[in-house]
Parts: structure tokens; sequence; C-alpha cells
């Protein structure tokens, strides 16, 4: 009796330890995939939730590229290395943030326009340096990352930015909230305005730069939008969100590798399209306002 | 009256847009504990002159000049301007009011939240607590906004058309509040459009078009005269105007 018992769940355990366990547990490359996919998460998904409440979304998307080139003068000057391309980034990615803020106050030209105009800048700008100096092969490294290749530095710096976030977030939850929902009636009580929304601005493009090396300049904004995104179809309370965003963040890093080493897929595009499914189940599914509900609400209450 | 303090004098102030004056030369002050309402045609620079007591726009001329600190002010806007998709419930935007004394990481405490119920209890709003703000209809939302103004506790309250678009009980209810404040010795300026209300409820009144047509005892400033000659401003800018050469005294 007792030997059935522990038998015959060992049978089918067995595979799923396969499929799920083994990879992580046999290659230390795919533990610090996981580990930096995880510190993303964390860090991104809030910023992704605020980034999307304040209709930022796509200054997201821009600012994600405006990286490029800034990493890429990095590149240019140090090769591969961490800290050239972490600095160039966030150089290159805070004088856009500013001037497209800058531009949209003081023209005619709208916020979106203008960062749709940077962002085109500065990708054409950012390959184009990069191919100055490199191959092919580094090209596909800046674009698209090597979440498979992170070294200590790499994770270090990683931790570091979504412990900053997190810490960040917290400190500056109610101006952030306020800010979003009535900025008159913040503007009235406290002058933590503008503050506020220039170190949220920092947060993000520490994110992206933490994002672009696992990831790439084009998927960094993915492991921010898409989680942010899916979170809002499940809930209606921002403290909930933020937290559905990490998980679907952690959820999608975690099956995105396991996809990519089963399947030998390009490990950084398989980690967003996971992100990708999860957003589009939730589009779906999703308790509040997905599709199947809105289609088929049921019956009227009564009150 | 003659005890009261000013909490709020304007020396020939004027406000506007670019160098065109939306309120022009105002020269006066308001008494600590009066109950005052502003009233003039649309364009007359109501809601303009509140924007100029808070704070948010400088005057182009002269000097406005508060007695204690600009969060001392509670100021009520007109509805459109908060984010009503934002998934916020409606006890978080209520408790909100505790900002001035919260600040920007302070907790709250157990007696803050009796405060909260209090709020709500008085606006009529229990039971709406866990309520998305996207759910509620105009009345309930300036409810919740009044139940905000009462935990931010203001010496001095503006309300820009609270009432507009909003149904005979919540009115009621909502002014039962301004009385209430009134009684508690707070200075209330409120920009409304229904005379008759301004009449049975405000003590005092600015009349203005642009330029202060009058502004004193309520019964006096109404009178037909002084409403037709509001009623006589010129909306549309004159392209031609010169440079104004009033004194700034």
């Amino acid at each position: 009796m007792r030997m059935c018992a522990t038998a015959a769940p060992h049978k089918a355990v067995r595979p799923m330890l396969d499929l799920f366990y083994a990879p992580f547990a046999e290659f230390e490359f795919m533990q610090r995939a996981l580990v930096g996919v995880i510190a993303i998460a964390l860090g991104g998904g809030p910023v992704g939730v605020f980034l999307m409440l304040r209709r930022m979304s796509l200054t997201g998307d821009a600012m994600a590229h405006a990286i490029l080139p800034g990493a890429a003068v990095g590149y240019l000057l140090a090769g591969l290395s961490l800290p050239a391309m972490t600095i160039g980034g966030l150089f290159a990615g805070v004088i856009v943030a500013v001037a497209a803020g800058l531009v949209s106050r003081f023209t005619a030209l709208k916020e979106d326009a203008s960062l749709a105009a940077f962002y085109l800048l500065s990708l054409a700008l950012g390959v184009t340096i990069v191919s100055l100096r490199g191959s092919n092969v580094d090209l596909l490294h800046v674009l698209f990352g090597t979440v498979l290749a992170l070294d200590d530095s790499t994770l270090l710096l990683l931790a570091s930015i979504s412990t900053a976030t997190v810490l960040a977030l917290a400190v500056l939850y109610r101006p952030l909230v306020l800010e979003c929902v009535d900025p008159v009636f913040l503007r009235s009580v406290s002058r933590a305005g503008t503050p506020t929304h220039l170190i949220f601005l920092g947060l993000v493009v520490m994110n992206l730069v933490g994002g672009f090396h696992a990831l790439g300049t084009l998927l960094a904004v993915g492991m921010m939008m898409l989680p942010a995104a899916a979170s809002r179809f499940w809930s209606s309370d921002i403290t909930m969100m933020m937290l559905v965003s990490i998980a679907v963040g952690i959820v999608s890093g975690f099956s995105g590798l396991l996809l990519s080493f089963h399947a030998e897929l390009p490990a950084g595009p398989a980690i967003i399209l996971s992100a990708g499914a999860i957003y589009v189940v939730s589009l779906v599914l999703g308790r509040e306002g997905g599709l199947l509900w809105l289609a088929w609400p049921g019956r009227h209450l009564e009150a | 009256m003659a005890l009261a303090s000013t909490v709020i004098r304007f020396d020939e102030v004027t406000l506007g847009y670019g160098r065109r004056p939306a309120v022009h030369h105002l020269d006066g002050e308001i008494p600590a504990g009066s109950l005052m309402a502003v009233v003039g045609p649309n364009g007359a620079g109501k809601s303009t002159l509140l924007k100029g007591i808070v704070g948010t726009l400088k005057p182009l001329d002269g000097h406005i000049r508060l007695k204690g600190p600009a969060s001392g002010i509670a100021y009520l806007p007109q509805a459109a301007e908060i984010d009503r998709s934002f998934p916020l419930s409606v006890y978080d935007l209520v408790a909100m009011g505790l900002w001035t004394r919260s600040g920007l990481f302070g907790g709250i405490a157990r007696r803050d939240r009796t405060r909260i119920e209090e709020a709500l209890s008085a606006v009529g709003l229990i039971g709406f607590e866990r309520r998305p703000i996207s759910t509620l209809s105009g009345g309930q939302m300036q409810r919740a906004l009044f139940a905000r103004l009462l935990l931010q506790d203001a010496p001095v309250i503006l309300l820009d058309e609270p009432f507009t678009a909003i149904d005979a009980k919540t009115t009621a209810d909502l002014l039962d509040l301004v009385r209430r404040w009134h009684d508690e010795s707070r200075t209330v300026v409120a920009v409304l459009h229904d005379l008759d209300m301004v009449r049975r409820t405000f003590p005092h009144t600015l009349l203005i078009a642009r330029e202060p047509v009058a502004w004193g005892e309520t019964g006096e400033v109404l009178s037909p005269e002084n409403l037709l000659k509001a009623r006589r401003m010129v909306e549309a800018h004159d392209p031609h105007a010169d440079v104004c050469h009033r004194s700034a005294a």
C-alpha cells in the first residue's frame, strides 16, 4: 500500500520536474536568467502600472528607444561594457524624457507626436552608431539583449534597480496617485507634484536601462507594459494591480525561459511572447472588463 | 463683522491670461468668517479669481495677500478636472483630505479613520467606501469631494460652481454643510449661478463682470441695475485694446 502511494505520484511528477525544474537546476545561466527576470518584474511591473494609469504607455515605449543611442555611444567608446552602456543609456533616456516634455509644453506639438519624433530619431541614430564599430551580432545584442548571459555585475545592477524602484514607489506612492487622479488638488495642498513626476521619469529610465541589458532596447518596455496592461483586467484597485503585474512578470519570465530552453527559441522574445500570451488571456477572461464578461455579463441584478 | 480680521486682501488685482485681463482691478478684502458668493456671467473671471487666491495663477498686476499659509485654503475646482477612470476607491479619495496632516507618508491613525467615517456619513456616502470612483454619479462624486473638504478642515474654503448639474436633494444636503462651515466661522467663498440660492444663503456677494460691478451685502449687490450692468459685459477680446494705465495703487 505504502509502496503504491509513493510510486504512483513519482511517475507523474518526474516528467513535470524535468520540464519545469531541471533546466534551472542543471544550468547556471538559466538560474541567472531567472533571477534577472524576477528582478526586472519586481521593478518594471509597478512602474508599468503607473505609466499606464498616467496614460504614458507611449512615453515608456519612446524612452526605451531613446536609451539606444546613449548605450550605443557607451558601446562605441568601451565595447560591450556594463557601466559605459548603463551610463550612456541613463543619460540619453533622461535627455529625451526632458526634451519631449519641453517640446510639448512650449510648442503646439502634442506630447505623443514629439515622442514619436524623438523615438524614431534615437532608434535610427542608435543603430547607426552601433554599426559604426560593431558586427551584426553586437547589434542584435543591443537590440534584443542577452538574458541568457547575465554576469554578476549585471545581476547586481538589476537587483539594485528593482530595490531602489520599490523603495522609491513606496515613498512617492501618495503624490503619484494623487497627481494622476486630481492634479489640481495636489497642487493646492503640496508642492510635491513636479519633483514626483521627475523622480518617476527617472525610475522609468532606470528600469528601462536595466531591462535593456537583459532584453535589449526593443523588448525592455515589454516587461513593463504587458504585465501592467494584463493587471488592469484583474483588478480595479491600484495596489492589487501592482501585485498582479509583478506576478505576471515573474510567470512570463519563468515560462518564457522554459519555452526558449525546450523549443530552442531566442530567450528575450520568448519571455515577451509569454507576457503577451498572459495579456491576451487576461483580455479575454479578465474579471474587470474582459471580453468574455462583456459578451456574457449574465442577467442584470435586482439592485 | 467689525471685529473680524481680514483673511484675503486684494490690492488693485488684475488677473488674466497672456496680457488680457480676466479680472480687472479688483480692490477689497474678505473678512474672516464671511460667507460670500461670487456671481457674474460666464467668462466674467469668477474661476480666475479663485485660481488667483489659491495661487495657481499669478496676478498680472497688484497683490493678493493671504493671512496664514496657502495650505489653509481648501479649494474645490469645477468638476471636470478629476480622472474618474483611475482605479481608486471612494474611501481613498476622501482620505486625501488628510494630506495637510499626514503629508507624503504620515500614517493614518485610528482617530483619523473615525474622522473619515464621520465625513462620509456627513455627506451621506456610508456604504460607498469600497466603490471605485468610476462608478459614482455626478452628485455622488460631488458628495465625496465635499467629504474630502470636510477632512481638510481648512479655515478658508473656495468652491467653484459646486452645485452645477447637481440635483435638488444633493444641493440641499451640501448647502447644509456650507452653512455648518459658516457656523464654525470658517471663511467660505463660492462661485454660483443660482441667484435665489445666493439671496437665501449668502450674506455677502461680489458681482463681477471682468470689472468688479458691486461688492457688499447681497441684497444691495443683486439690484436690477447692477445685474443689468453685469450683463452688458463685452465678452469678445478687443484686438486694438490699449495698454491699461490705471494705477496699481
